[in-house]
């Protein structure tokens, strides 16, 4: 394997980790649109979905594709249980208070996920088979291109969702301005509501497609969503294009930078993240410049 | 200040005098300096965000470091131990002070992950520079502090070093927040803007307090090290940093006492629910909803409020308004 294949091996395989976490960032962002908060248990729904998704394969036996469906919609269940018995009731909900929040969240629910599955990793076997595939002199495997196939229709389908649907529209009308969209008669709670569901489902989704390659236990959540975040940072907070660029770059950097050195891999995301976070704190996400819903 | 020293004084003779002489050391004292050792982490952070309203998640990263800076250069470069504690603190304090002028321009969420990111870094670093560190599997045969012929060997002597180091950030800290920097830190807490504007230099006085809660950190790590002389590297991580905001925040926001409260809580908790082991997780997170949800002043504040119920149904209509 010469130099020029090596690295589109890890360019392909950066982008398809990249797609993952474009995909946990834009659940941050939506979130963030409608509420303003930071969602730190973003991550725990990842693992959740993938721990769902083990659960309802291995342990009772359903086909895979309603495995994934039912893992969706449980995650999505908590997301909403989430919403209205831990961010609704706070009465001032100032930011550092919702960090506090979300962060008990997380580990509430990483704490269930302990009990109900136990500390072991699990694996989901790969959606169609494990025969590689070449590619302009790398190798990639079927589940890449699902990981790949699954991304761009969810973004497709956010995309669309925000802008041809009633809801999607008054979600973005929450982003612009909530006080605004609800003087308008747009119901803003129903809207968080919303917000909640549709980043866990979101968040179930790419845990369950992530689960064949990288396996999953209760604590992936953390990493994940870190890395999430940072994709969504890197895109200003976009709930669109940004913030998937931003995952697929981050990707890419990794997975180059595992080239380098295996140990630090984990590390180059948040040398990232403060860069940014540093040299363009509040920059990246100048109003005009990126799209924000 | 009169009766706040009566308080502290009453609090210490309890801490230095009672406690040890009730427990007789034994199990419980081991327990006991650990509360030491948390409660002055607890306070750091507090001063942080108690007063300042500033966020960290990157406590552990801190103590992580002023324990490894400890160990590396008492074990391997013979330093002695209080001058490496001494240097380990002012390094930490020296790289907080650096970092803290980019980290504390944000505000936030976005403070939270910048400090949550500072401290998995530092982390992952202390795992991964395995010729320093000894890597995962963790740094052993630190000396014992010693003055003179005393080698702080055993639980009751260090209980007495670490509590009497404890005492001395819980009179810092009191003293502190009594002064004018604690008054200004308030006023950057309620409104930066408006703390600036009364000539509040709230950029600089941020990344001090930043240093200074790094600096208390580092102490309670170089104690730590010197205690139990061995250090590993997952005594260090972001779970750590969430269990001290749990001491923070269930304690009482802004109240010294109340960080002594959240550490012994969250510190003893474990102890009493050891059939429960795994379960400690998901009470962590609930507590800390519940605890932001209902009772924002934490445990200090729900003190307070029962207490004045009390007084003011017990002491009969002549008393002061609900």
């Amino acid at each position: 394997m010469n130099l020029s294949d090596q690295l589109l091996q890890y360019i392909l395989s950066g982008l398809s980790t990249g797609a993952i976490y474009a995909l946990i960032g834009l659940g941050f962002a939506i979130i963030y649109n409608s509420t303003g908060i930071i969602n730190f248990a973003q991550g725990e729904f990842v693992m959740f979905g993938g721990m769902l998704g083990v659960y309802f394969f291995h342990k009772q036996g359903l086909a895979l594709p309603i495995a994934f469906l039912l893992a969706v919609v449980v995650t999505a269940l908590c997301g909403v249980l989430f919403e209205r018995f831990a961010i609704r009731p706070l009465r001032r909900p100032t930011p550092m208070n919702m960090v506090i929040i979300t962060i008990g969240g997380s580990i509430f629910l990483r704490g269930v996920a302990m009990i109900a599955w136990g500390k072991d990793t699990h694996v989901l076997p790969t959606f169609s088979g494990d025969e590689p595939i070449s590619f302009a002199g790398a190798t990639l495997l079927p589940q890449h291109l699902w990981i790949f196939a699954i991304t761009i229709l969810l973004i497709i389908g956010t995309k669309l969702f925000f802008s041809h649907t009633i809801s999607g529209k008054a979600m973005s009308a929450c982003a612009v301005n909530r006080r605004a969209a609800g003087l308008v008669g747009i119901d803003v709670r129903r809207m968080i509501m919303f917000s909640f569901i549709l980043s866990s489902a979101i968040g179930a989704m790419a845990g369950i497609i992530i689960a064949p390659l990288t396996m999953t236990s209760y604590d992936v959540g953390v990493m994940l969503g870190l890395k999430g975040f940072c994709a969504a940072i890197i895109g200003g907070m976009s709930s669109g294009l940004p913030t998937v660029i931003g995952g697929l770059l981050l990707g890419v950097l990794e997975s180059l930078g595992a080239g380098f050195s295996s140990g630090y891999k984990d590390a180059v995301a948040f040398v990232i993240l403060l860069l940014i976070l540093f040299f363009r704190p509040q920059g990246l996400f100048s109003r005009g410049s990126s799209e924000r819903v | 200040m009169q009766r706040e020293l009566l308080k502290f004084a009453l609090f210490a003779a309890l801490v230095l005098v009672a406690a040890p002489l009730y427990f007789q050391g034994g199990y419980i004292l081991n327990v006991l300096v650990f509360v030491g050792i948390n409660t002055m982490l607890a306070i750091g952070l507090n001063l942080l965000l108690g007063f300042a309203g500033q966020i960290s998640l990157g406590q552990a990263a801190f103590y992580g470091l002023g324990a490894y800076i400890s160990a590396i250069l008492t074990t391997t470069h013979g330093f002695n131990p209080w001058l490496a504690m001494i240097f380990a603190a002012l390094a930490v304090g020296a790289l907080a002070f650096v970092i803290g002028f980019p980290i504390l321009k944000l505000k936030g969420h976005y403070l939270a992950m910048a400090t949550l990111g500072f401290g998995i870094i530092v982390y992952i670093v202390i795992n991964e520079y395995v010729d320093l560190t000894g890597g995962p599997s963790g740094f052993p045969g630190i000396p014992n502090l010693s003055i003179g012929s005393i080698s702080f060997d055993s639980d009751m002597k260090n209980y007495y070093l670490i509590w009497v180091a404890t005492l001395g950030v819980m009179l810092l800290a009191i003293n502190l927040t009594r002064s004018r920097i604690g008054r200004a830190l308030r006023a950057i807490h309620d409104s930066e803007v408006a703390a600036q504007v009364l000539g509040i230099n709230a950029r600089l006085l941020k990344v001090q307090i930043f240093a200074c809660s790094a600096m208390i950190s580092s102490l309670a790590g170089s104690l730590y090290a010197h205690y139990i002389t061995f250090v590993s590297p997952s005594t260090f991580g972001f779970h750590f940093s969430v269990e001290l905001l749990t001491m923070v925040v269930i304690g009482g926001l802004g109240s010294i006492y109340g960080s002594f409260l959240g550490a012994a809580l969250i510190t003893l908790l474990p102890e009493f629910l050891r059939a429960f082991h795994d379960y400690d997780i998901i009470f962590y997170g609930a507590l800390l909803m519940i605890m932001t949800i209902f009772l924002p002043g934490g445990l200090i504040q729900g003190g307070t409020l029962v207490w004045n119920y009390l007084r003011n149904t017990l002491g009969g209509k002549g008393g002061a308004d609900a």
